[in-house]
This record gives C-alpha cells, sequence and structure tokens, in this order.
C-alpha cells in the first residue's frame, strides 16, 4: 500500500467515527461546536501520529505478554505531554475540552492502530497512518460539530447568524446521538455507491 | 510479525521498567518546560477576572484567605492609592451540572460591582447562558442592602434564565456567600485598625494577639 493510501484510507474506508464507530466517547460528548469538535480532532491527531511512531519503533523489543500496558504507559505520556503543552500555550482550548483531554489515553481509536496497525508496520508507514485516521476523525468531529452547532445554535464556528436560539436539543445529548446518525446514513450512502 | 523478544519474566520486567522510566523522564523534561507558562496562563486569568469585577486599580491585588462559617474562602484585595477600593472574592454554590464558581467583586461601599463566572458545568443552552451578560448584567451595581439578592420564584430580586432555575439560584446564592464573605473581612479589618489603635474589644481579641506576635 503506498503512503498515500495509507492517508486516504483512514479518511473514508475506515473513518473512524462513520465506519469502524470508534471513540464514540469524546465524539458525542465535545462536538457541542464545530471548533470544539476540530480541537479535539487534533488533539487526538498529535497523540496518534507520536504513539503510532513510538510503538512501531518499539514493538520488536517489547514481550507480547506485556505489550497492552506497554503502549498504555507510551500513549498516557503523550496524553499528559499533550494536557501540558495545551495548558501552558492554548488555555482556552484546554478549559473546553477539559476532562476529554486525559481521556484520549482510553480512546480506543488510539489503542486500536497500536494493535492493528503500528506493531506490525514500519515507523514512517505507522506515522501516515496514524495521520489519515486522525484526520478522518478530525474530520467527523468538526462535521458533526458544525451540524449540531447550526440547528443548535444557529451558528457555524462561533459566527451567529440568527438571532435567538437554534433548535437546543441538538446541542444537548440527545442531539448528539441524532445528528451522528443521520451523518452515519448519509455517508454510508455515499460510500456505498463508491464502492460498487 | 513474530515478537523478537520472548516473554519470560525477566524480559517483560526490564521493558516495562525501562519503558516507565523513558516515559517519566520525558514527562519531567516537558513539566520543568511547561511550568512557568502553566504559571503565567493561570496568573494572566486570574488578574483578568479580577480585573473585570473591580473598579480601576494599581498594583498587584493581593491574595488572603479567610475563614467562614468553617469554610475557606479566597479574596484578592485592590488598592487605588494605597486606598483599598474593594475586594474580588471568590466563592462557589453548586448548580445544575456540578459547582458555579464565580468571581464577585464587591467595593468598599458594599455593593457589587460586577461578577464573572470562573468555572461552570451547567447544561450548554440553558444554565450554561449563566455567563452571558443578559443573566449576569443584572448583578453589575447591585447592592443587597436594598435588593434581596435571590431569583424571583423565591421572593428576590433577580430574574432567573427561562428554564434554568437551579443554575440561577446557584448563581445568586453564590454571591450572597460572597457578600457574607465581604462583611466577615471588613469586620476583620475593622478589628485590626481597633486593635491597632490599643482599644480592645471582644472580636478584636484575637487579631490584637496576632498584631503582637508579628
Amino acid at each position: 500500500m503506498g503512503k498515500i493510501q495509507l492517508i486516504t484510507k483512514g479518511f473514508v474506508k475506515e473513518n473512524p467515527t462513520f465506519s469502524l464507530l470508534l471513540g464514540m466517547c469524546p465524539t458525542l460528548a465535545t462536538t457541542t461546536s464545530a471548533i470544539n469538535g476540530m480541537s479535539m480532532g487534533l488533539a487526538t491527531v498529535f497523540v496518534l501520529v507520536l504513539s503510532n511512531m513510538a510503538i512501531s519503533a518499539t514493538a520488536p523489543y517489547i514481550p507480547d505478554k506485556v505489550r497492552i500496558p506497554a503502549y498504555i504507559v507510551i500513549i498516557a505520556a503523550f496524553v499528559t505531554i499533550l494536557q501540558l503543552v495545551m495548558q501552558a500555550f492554548t488555555p482556552d482550548i484546554y478549559e473546553t475540552l477539559g476532562l476529554f483531554i486525559p481521556l484520549i489515553v482510553v480512546n480506543c481509536i488510539v489503542l486500536g492502530r497500536a494493535e492493528a496497525f503500528a506493531n506490525k508496520n514500519s515507523v514512517v508507514d505507522s506515522a501516515c497512518d496514524g495521520i489519515g485516521i486522525g484526520i478522518g476523525f478530525t474530520f467527523a468531529l468538526t462535521l458533526l460539530g458544525l451540524v449540531r452547532e447550526i440547528l443548535g445554535s444557529g451558528s457555524a464556528f462561533g459566527y451567529k447568524f440568527i438571532t435567538g436560539d437554534g433548535i437546543l436539543v441538538f446541542v444537548l445529548a440527545p442531539g448528539a446521538f441524532m445528528a451522528l446518525a443521520y451523518l452515519i446514513v448519509l455517508f454510508k450512502k455515499v460510500t456505498a455507491k463508491k464502492g460498487e | 510479525m513474530t515478537m523478537a523478544v520472548q516473554s519470560s519474566f525477566k524480559n517483560m520486567t526490564l521493558c516495562l521498567f525501562a519503558v516507565c522510566i523513558v516515559s517519566s523522564a520525558l514527562l519531567a523534561a516537558v513539566y520543568a518546560v511547561t511550568k512557568e507558562p502553566i504559571e503565567a496562563a493561570n496568573h494572566a486569568k486570574t488578574i483578568n477576572a479580577i480585573a473585570q469585577v473591580v473598579p480601576e486599580f494599581e498594583g498587584d491585588p493581593a491574595l488572603s484567605t479567610i475563614e467562614v462559617g468553617g469554610k475557606e474562602y479566597s479574596y484578592y484585595t485592590v488598592s487605588k492609592a494605597g486606598e483599598p477600593v474593594g475586594y474580588a472574592i471568590t466563592s462557589s454554590a453548586t448548580g445544575y451540572g456540578g459547582a458555579v464558581t464565580l468571581m464577585v467583586g464587591i467595593t468598599s461601599d458594599r455593593v457589587i460591582y460586577n461578577t464573572t463566572v470562573l468555572s461552570q458545568a451547567e447544561t450548554p443552552g440553558l444554565g450554561a447562558k449563566c455567563t452571558e451578560p443578559e443573566f449576569a448584567d443584572q448583578f453589575k451595581g447591585f447592592n443587597p442592602a436594598r435588593k434581596k439578592l435571590s431569583v424571583k420564584k423565591d421572593g428576590g430580586d433577580i430574574d432567573a434564565i427561562t428554564a434554568s432555575t437551579i443554575t440561577s439560584r446557584a448563581y445568586a446564592k453564590a454571591v450572597e456567600t460572597a457578600v457574607t464573605v465581604f462583611d466577615s473581612i471588613t469586620a476583620a479589618n475593622t478589628a485590626d485598625v481597633d486593635a491597632a489603635s490599643g482599644a480592645t474589644s471582644e472580636c478584636g481579641g484575637q487579631e490584637a494577639e496576632n498584631q503582637e506576635t508579628k
């Protein structure tokens, strides 16, 4: 598989949100606005790329039986680094995402890529895989956030285009499920045609 | 791919040990680098919040703590030309989604200058509207001696946010607590002045001892 394909497959065929339905917890919880969704996605990209590379480089030296604890420690280290850096340089975003940054540690996308891809492939391929899956995740979260923000608050990327309130339920938890369900249907319809 | 390293007890221990050591060393390095910027960011945030809730002041606000009703509250004293002009008091009350923490600015004449939300986890679109001026501006220039600090439903003078009475109550409660804290601060200050001038009053006794030990 070429490097380009490695990146693009995460976008459509193995899109973590719309196709694999992984990482639902941050997906549903942080996408109250497009900006929030995008920040969460980008934070995950950072962790995913670095942990994929680190795990791919160290996999041959890690005994099989302790690989999961070893991976979790590596992932947790990168998440904590990200947390400290965000706290220092982007305190506003850090505050909005709050609890969901440390929760990247247990995001199944990250550990999933380590298990399914990074520990059997080269460092460069793993980095490409991380970028691909990460961008797919970011795209999905931004889209979901955008839909919820437009319907729920009547604004897009913080720019308000109606006066008053939107359809409030879309900003709340039930709206996350509804918006996600419709987006998945739409995604399946588009990709099913392509697949033929 | 077959694993190059066998899962023997020695290998497993060594591997986990190495992974942990390297990770913690990395974290220590990042912590050292980000420590100062994080402190600076937090400091800037606090100063910003204080500047929002009190009138113009000079110098750095002084942080102190006071115990009221068994709970410790922290507050900042801001002064201009050597005279304290007001206090920025941190107080919180339980809302719908956890604690609603406010910074409440009260000027020396016991009038609320302004309030700002430090942290809240209320429902977006409902309770989270407490950060918006439409609700929060009601507390600007609020004189607790003349009006009642509770929502209209409870017989007070605060217009609650539609469908978010619990949040509005918490907000009003936090402001009310801040006023109580303010009263304790001024009471303690007057006692201090009394103690300094040699007068001994019952409530000033404690402070007088403190003055001597300094």
